[in-house]
Order: structure tokens, then C-alpha cells, then sequence
């Protein structure tokens, strides 16, 4: 028997991680001082500045170390045991992903069967209902708050039901280009990985529209109770994972069209198809309880 | 197979850098990157100490201090809790000894993803500094209690509800991000890198436990970054999850629908694994200590790792006994008073093994020894006290007094440090090369061990008496006799003392870095392969030219017939041994 682990790449020092960290701070500054300016806590200028320097600079860091990455995976130093490495540490970190999904669905499911109902008197909440909302009715979706703000809610036949149909599609399209890859066929791969991306974008751009339609017809803002905070949460993070996954998807385009992956070995691509496939089906439970149910 | 011949190339050209920047700031060797996780962890460790020192002044002499207000008073106490619990114990047993150890205990060159391990260090070290840069903002840092209970974290009154609530959840987001990319390193390291012949069941229990944990922590900690994400939205984008409909200061806020309870639910569904993410590869790296010095093997070593297992599972399901008295719905409550006496009795089997670990050893009393042991006590009544608290009905009088202090930092701040303290004295010599002074280290341990007792101790007498935790003082409450307050005086002097012990350690560590003996190889004689690498301290990629081959379990110590007393995990089969361990894989070899 070989042994296995003598087969593991032992990289030199790399300078990236370093930067990458410099650059979150930029980030994480930026984002700080623009909500603090856009929420009007302060009337500061550099938050955007900041935050742009900060996304440029974790471009710039993120460019330079894939591509490290990748150098050394078409120099051969990647063996099959270390693709086995990376496929279950693609695999924790979806596991970790699901969990972040878990609890704002629980927050969803805790606010929904128990919190709404209690304001509106169930359980031991009677006295609370009576001396301070006696006028309130618990109701899901909450359009109608304690404080008497009224919103309208979020319908699921219309953009969010065709929003399903792309997302759904584009996972059999990912799948086809997949495929294809495996059968060595790359035209068709790319082609049906191109479809995918431009679905990806589409629902990007319709969910965008959908945000505005919330916000301008239907009085359904971040901040308008619970209920309008819990669908821009979920659907809103779901929204930031569909564009991680658009971008990785794009970076996977480029290096198709260069010819990286093989019919045996593009584990990036797999990952990146699982990433998709996931932030799919994320979406089919969100459609079903956030907007359906 | 094309760069098999790394194995075989002369590694002293390519992966030997010379210059510090190279070798310290852009390494990714996993041991420089678990000693920049140890030393800053050790560092933001101190600043909590003299926050708990500066408590402790004002709670024995109160207003003798003038620096110390109500509003500092419970900034000091927030940071004290936070740091100690995340940015200490969580960072040094898994960044610091999760990195060094598991590359040289499952026989690898490295973590499996290198790259990702420096960012998970430079993250760290990124949400230090976001948390320590809390104390220098308007307004100071949040003052929220570690627990952040919204909705008095982030509403005006509490301290630091400007800026400090704002770094607080950054830093807590940026933790998160560099524990989930070091977590997901370590468990894929664990499972894919084991070396020929280390089956899970031979690894050593250190690595069960930090296995465990890490793979907790990448289940708990979303639940906290969902949480700190939601009470950054709350307070900055007017959202409305943690807020029900609100009166506040006479005012009614915007805020609708939303429940305070909820956040406990999330952050208890982290916060008790987090317990155990912090105590489980304590347990482990305690095994292996006693089983070293007392030159005996581990009692019921399969045990111990079912142990370890039930105890994570069962982790997840025992949250709300941190809520009895939050208004929950008291069935439920009764729930979690059942799963949390089921997790007793893991618990104390493992208490058990270790006890009869040590039945009829050969106990070498050296330092790491004694610290072991004294953990063992510790733990003991700290977990004793829990099962107290763990009932329903005897929590509801305790519940928010010195009883529940004294049970936690027992528990999980003593008897975690006390393994800490154990591993560091074991391990040291690996690291550097040097053993500590032994007088020293003996010194630390006696006064520290009696001296938490004779902080702690006392803290149950108080909580029977009603005393409330998290008070800035006491006042003349009719409850309280007269001598309480002389108690709380005398733990404030054994806390300082306690503290300025401390110093010995810190005096220890650096002082043998260049003056203490040179260590033997493999000076405590033990078995598992850190101790087996080819020059001590491991050079970069540990191994030289060919991995080790592992032949048996981590715990053959006092073998009949073999040369020393004991044989190292690496040594093949010669008719010693254990009877299960079977020699057929040495043929194809």
C-alpha cells in the first residue's frame, strides 16, 4: 500500500492571507461607516470610499491567490488524495452553510408560531395583549403591527413563482454543462454553463425589481415589523449566496474557456456546482414558506 | 503520480525561510500559525484577567476606586466574559493546540488547506483587534453582559449602546468566519490526512476531542453569527427580530413583532456547544496527560470516545437550561432538565476513566501532572454544582447569583485553564526545545489550584444567600448578613493573588526559552507521534523524508518486555502489544 499521505503538497509561505485579512478591515470598516451614514447615525463621507477601496482590495488580494491555486493544480502538485481533501472540506462548508440557513428559518418558524400568536394573546401572553395591543390580531404575514403600521405582503405567483422556474432551470443547465464535461464535449459545456450564469444574473435582476416593487408599492420595508424584516433577512441572504454563486460560476466560465478542467479532473467545477445546487435548494424552501405557506 | 518525489526532495533549500517576515508573518506552517494563535490569545487572555482583577477590587472595597462606575463596572464585565470565553479558550484549544497538534499527532506535513488556515489566524487576529479597539471609541464597550440579551443590549442606556455594540458584533461576525475556516481544516485534516495504520480508533483522545468540537463548532457557530447579524440589523437598519412592540423611556419604538426570547434561543443553541467546544478538547488533551505521567494506558479508551460523542450530541439538545427563568413555557424547561442530567452521566464516566487511569499508576508528579490532577478536582465540583443548576426547580431560586458564577467559572474557566496549564507545561518542550523550570511550574500550580478554591468556594455560600451576579455593589440589602461582604472581600484578595501568581507562568515561559534545561528527546516518554518527529522542535513539513507508519493504539505504556517501559505509536509489532492489534498489514508492507 502507498503511502498516501506522502502525496500531500506542502506549499511555501504566501503573503495573501495576510492581505486578505487587511482588506475585510477595509471592508468591514466600509460597510460600518456607510450604514452609520446612510442611517444617518453619522455625518462622516469616507464609508463609501472605504468600502469600495476595501471590495477593490479583496478583488485584487482574492485574484492573486486563486490564481496561486490554480497554478498549482495545473503543475500536478494536487494529488487525488488531496482532490479527496478538498471535496470534504467543500462538503463541511456547505454543512456549516446549512446551518446558517437553519437558524433564520428557525427565527421564521419561532416568530410565526410563537411570538406573533403570544402579542396576540395566546398562551401566557394574555395580560400583555390586553393591557398594552388590546386592538392587536396576530396574523401571518404580519401586514398589520401592533403599533397599527399596515404593509401589504409579499404574493407567491407572481416574479417569485417565475424566480423558481429560473433557479430550477438553471440546475438542470448546470447539470447538462456538467455532463458534458464529464463526456469531454466543451462547446456544449460552455454553452449550457453561459445559459446558467445568464439565469443566475436574471433572477439577480428580478429579485432586485421585486425588492423595489416592495419597497415603493407595497409599503413592505426593512423596518416595517417583523415580518418585513424576516423576508428581506432570508430572501436578502439568499440573494447575497445566488451572487457569491454567480461569480464562482463566471470564474469557472473563464477557466472552462481556457481549458483547466479535464474530463477526470475539475473538482473546482464540481464545487462550484454544488455550491449553485445548494443555494437552489435553499430557495425552494424559502419560496414555500416565506412567500407560499 | 507526478511530485511523489516532493516526499524525497531536500526540504532544507525549499521551506526554510529565513528572513522574520517570511518565516513568521507569511508562513503557513500550521505550528508558527498555533504559536501566533497561542500568544495572541495568552495576550487578549490578560487584558481579561485585569478586567475580573478590576471587578473583583470594586465588589471587595467598594468605592475605594474612583475608576470604577456602575457603567465601566459592567463594560469590564462584558469584555471579561467575551474574551475569556471566545477569544481565549475557544482560540487557544483550537487555534493554538488544535493547529500544533493534529498535523503531528495524525503524522502529516500540515493542515490539508494551508492557505486557509494563515487566513483563519490573520481573521483572529483581525477580530482582536476590532474587540480591543472597542475600548477606545465613544462611549467605551458594550456593557451588555457576554450574554448581549437584546433588547437592552442595543437600546439607549446600556453602555456602549452607540459604538461598543457595534465593534462587539463585528468582531464576534469576524471570529466566526475564522473559526468556520479553521474548523472545516481541522476536521477534513483529521479525516483525510491520517498517515498509514492511524485509524480513528488509534488516534490519540486529544484528537478526539478536538475533532469533536471543531466539527460542534461548525454546527453552533451560525446560530451565533445569524444572531450577532440580526442584532446589528436591529440596531442599525430599524429591523424588528429581537424587538416586541416597545416602550422605551417613554417613547414608543419602531420596532414590531419581533421576541427577546428568540435571541436566547439562538444564542443558547450556540452558547451551550460552545461549552463543550471549550471543554471537550480539554478532556482530551487531559487524557493524554494522565495516561503519559501516571505511565499507564487511558481506562476504557473506546469509552472515552463514545463518551466524547454522546456528550457533543447531546450538547445540542440541553440549550434552554440557560432560560428557566426567561419566561419560557415551564414544560419545555423540564425537557432540558432531563437531557441535561443525561449528560452527567458521560461526564462522569469520563471522571471515572480518569480516576482509575491514575488507580495503581506509576504517577510522576511533575507539573503537567499535578495540573491534570487538580483538573480533575476542579472539574469535579465544578460539575456537581451543574447538577444543581440543571434542575428546574433548585435553579429558579439560584438562578442570576454568585451560585451560577461559581459553578461556571469552576466548570468551565478553572478547570479549562487547568488543563491549559497542564498542556503547556506538557508540551512546551516540543515546542521550544527547553523544558520549564519544574520549581516554577510547582510553585504556579499549589497556589494556584488552592487559590481559585478559595475564590470559588465561597462564591456557592453566596448564592445561597441571594447574592445577585452582575451587581456593582451590594448596598445594606436586609438578606444579606454582614459577613457576606466580608467574604467578598476576602475573595478579592485571593483573586489578586491568583492573579499575580500568574506572573511566575509568564516569568516561567519566557525565562526558558533560553535558560531553561535542553529537553531530551521525548521527555515524558510518551507514545503518540508528536513526540517521534525526526528532529525536536518538528522542522517544517515535521516529517524529513518518509511519514511514519503507525503499528498501534497511543497508549502502551508499562508493556512488559519492551525496551523502555513504553512503545511509541510508530514502533511495528513485536509481539507485545495489544492482542487486537493485528500484525497482517505488515506483510503487505
Amino acid at each position: 500500500m502507498a503511502e498516501k499521505t506522502t502525496q500531500y503538497f506542502v506549499p511555501d509561505s504566501s503573503p495573501w492571507p495576510l492581505w486578505a485579512s487587511a482588506g475585510l478591515f477595509l471592508l468591514a470598516m466600509g460597510i460600518a461607516g456607510f450604514i452609520q451614514q446612510a442611517t444617518g447615525v453619522s455625518d462622516s463621507q469616507w464609508g463609501g470610499p472605504v468600502l469600495i477601496a476595501g471590495a477593490l482590495w479583496m478583488i485584487g488580494v482574492l485574484f492573486m491567490w486563486w490564481r496561486d491555486a490554480t497554478l498549482e493544480s495545473l503543475q500536478g502538485l494536487h494529488s487525488v488524495q488531496m482532490d479527496k481533501s478538498y471535496r470534504q472540506g467543500m462538503i463541511w462548508f456547505i454543512f456549516s452553510e446549512v446551518m446558517f440557513f437553519a437558524a433564520f428559518f428557525g427565527a421564521l418558524f419561532y416568530v410565526r408560531w410563537l411570538a406573533v400568536p403570544w402579542l396576540g394573546g395566546a398562551g401566557d401572553g394574555a395580560m400583555t395583549h390586553e393591557l398594552l395591543w388590546p386592538d392587536f390580531q396576530a396574523m401571518w404575514p404580519l401586514t398589520r403591527t401592533p403599533d397599527g403600521t399596515t404593509t401589504q405582503y409579499m404574493g407567491a405567483w407572481g416574479l417569485p413563482a417565475i424566480n423558481t422556474a429560473i433557479l430550477i432551470t438553471s440546475s438542470v443547465t448546470l447539470t447538462i454543462a456538467h455532463h458534458a464535461l464529464v463526456a469531454g464535449e466543451r462547446a456544449r459545456a460552455i454553452l449550457f454553463h453561459g445559459a446558467t450564469i445568464a439565469l443566475g444574473v436574471i433572477f439577480i435582476g428580478l429579485q432586485a425589481y421585486e425588492y423595489v416593487h416592495a419597497y415603493r408599492d407595497l409599503g413592505l420595508t426593512l423596518d416595517a415589523g417583523i415580518y418585513g424584516s424576516l423576508f428581506f433577512m432570508l430572501t436578502g441572504f439568499h440573494g447575497v449566496h445566488v451572487t457569491i454563486g454567480t461569480i464562482f460560476l463566471i470564474v469557472l466560465l473563464l477557466r472552462m474557456m481556457k481549458g483547466h478542467f479535464t474530463a477526470e479532473n475539475h473538482f473546482a467545477y464540481e464545487a462550484g456546482a454544488w455550491y449553485w445546487h445548494f443555494v437552489d435548494v435553499v430557495w425552494v424552501f424559502l419560496f414555500v414558506v416565506v412567500y407560499w405557506l | 503520480m507526478t511530485h511523489v518525489a516532493i516526499a524525497d526532495q531536500p526540504e532544507e533549500e525549499e521551506h526554510h525561510p529565513t528572513s522574520f517576515i517570511a518565516k513568521y508573518i507569511w508562513s503557513q506552517d500550521h505550528k508558527v500559525i498555533a504559536i501566533q494563535y497561542t500568544i495572541v490569545a495568552m495576550f487578549v487572555g490578560l487584558v481579561a484577567l485585569v478586567l475580573s482583577g478590576f471587578m473583583r477590587l470594586q465588589l471587595g472595597f467598594p468605592d475605594t476606586f474612583s475608576f470604577i462606575n456602575p457603567n465601566t463596572y459592567l463594560q469590564f464585565m462584558t469584555m471579561h466574559g467575551m474574551i475569556m470565553v471566545i477569544y481565549l479558550l475557544t482560540a487557544l484549544l483550537l487555534g493554538g493546540f488544535g493547529n500544533y497538534l493534529i498535523p503531528l499527532m495524525v503524522g502529516t506535513r500540515d493542515m490539508v488547506f494551508p492557505y486557509l488556515n494563515m487566513l483563519s489566524f490573520w481573521m483572529y487576529f483581525l477580530s482582536v483587534l476590532v474587540l480591543l479597539a472597542s475600548f477606545f471609541v465613544p462611549g467605551g464597550p458594550t456593557g451588555a453582559g457576554w450574554t448581549l440579551y437584546p433588547p437592552q443590549a442595543i437600546l439607549q442606556g446600556t453602555p456602549g449602546a452607540d459604538w461598543g455594540i457595534v465593534f462587539m458584533i463585528a468582531s464576534l461576525a469576524i471570529f466566526i468566519i475564522a473559526f468556520t475556516m479553521g474548523g472545516l481544516n481541522y476536521v477534513t485534516t483529521i479525516l483525510q490526512a491520517r498517515t498509514h495504520g492511524m485509524t480513528l480508533m488509534r488516534m490519540p483522545l486529544t484528537l478526539w476531542g478536538i475533532f469533536t468540537a471543531s466539527l460542534m463548532g461548525l454546527l453552533a457557530f451560525p446560530a451565533l453569527l445569524v444572531s450577532a447579524i440580526m442584532l446589528g440589523l436591529d440596531l442599525l437598519a430599524g429591523t424588528s427580530f429581537f424587538m416586541p412592540a416597545l416602550v422605551s423611556l417613554g417613547e414608543q419604538l419602531d420596532h414590531t413583532g419581533g421576541s427577546p426570547l428568540l435571541f436566547q434561543h439562538l444564542f443558547w443553541f450556540f452558547g451551550h456547544p460552545e461549552v463543550y467546544i471549550v471543554a471537550l478538547p480539554a478532556f482530551g488533551m487531559v487524557s493524554d496527560v494522565l495516561s503519559t505521567h501516571a505511565r499507564k494506558n487511558i481506562f476504557g479508551y473506546r469509552m472515552m470516545v463514545w463518551a466524547i460523542v454522546i456528550i457533543a450530541g447531546l450538547s445540542f439538545i440541553v440549550w434552554a437550561h440557560h432560560m428557566y427563568v426567561s419566561g419560557m413555557n415551564l414544560n419545555f424547561g423540564f425537557f432540558f432538565a432531563t437531557t441535561t442530567l443525561i449528560i452527567a452521566v458521560p461526564t462522569a464516566l469520563k471522571v471515572y476513566n480518569w480516576v482509575l487511569t491514575l488507580w495503581r499508576g506509576n504517577i510522576h508528579l511533575n507539573t503537567p501532572m499535578l495540573f491534570a490532577i487538580g483538573f480533575i478536582f476542579t472539574f469535579t465540583h465544578g460539575g456537581l454544582s451543574g447538577l444543581f443548576l440543571g434542575n428546574v426547580i433548585v435553579d429558579v431560586p439560584l438562578a442570576d447569583t454568585y451560585f451560577v458564577v461559581a459553578h461556571f467559572h469552576m466548570v468551565m474557566g478553572v478547570s479549562t485553564v487547568m488543563v491549559l496549564f497542564a498542556a503547556i507545561y506538557h508540551w512546551y518542550p516540543l515546542v521550544t526545545g527547553r523544558m520549564l523550570h519544574e520549581g516554577m511550574g510547582k510553585i504556579h500550580f499549589w497556589l494556584t489550584f488552592l487559590g481559585t478554591y478559595a475564590v470559588f468556594l465561597p462564591m456557592h455560600y453566596l448564592g445561597f444567600l441571594g447574592v445577585p451576579r452582575r451587581y456593582f455593589s451590594m448596598g445594606d440589602t436586609a438578606f444579606m448578613p454582614e459577613s457576606a461582604q466580608t467574604l467578598n472581600a476576602s475573595i478579592s484578595v485571593f483573586a489578586i493573588i491568583v492573579m499575580v501568581i500568574q506572573v511566575i507562568f509568564l516569568v516561567n515561559l519566557v525565562w526558558s526559552l533560553k535558560n531553561g534545561p535542553r529537553a531530551p528527546r521525548n521527555p515524558w516518554g510518551a507514545t503518540s507521534l508528536e513526540w517521534q518527529t525526526p528532529v525536536m522542535p518538528p522542522a517544517h513539513g515535521n516529517w524529513g523524508h518518509a511519514l511514519p507508519r503507525v503499528h498501534r493504539w497511543a497508549y502502551d505504556y508499562s508493556v512488559p518486555g519492551a525496551a523502555e517501559d513504553f512503545i511509541p505509536q510508530n514502533v511495528p509489532q513485536e509481539g507485545s502489544g495489544r492482542p487486537d492489534d493485528g500484525g497482517q498489514e505488515e506483510v503487505k508492507a
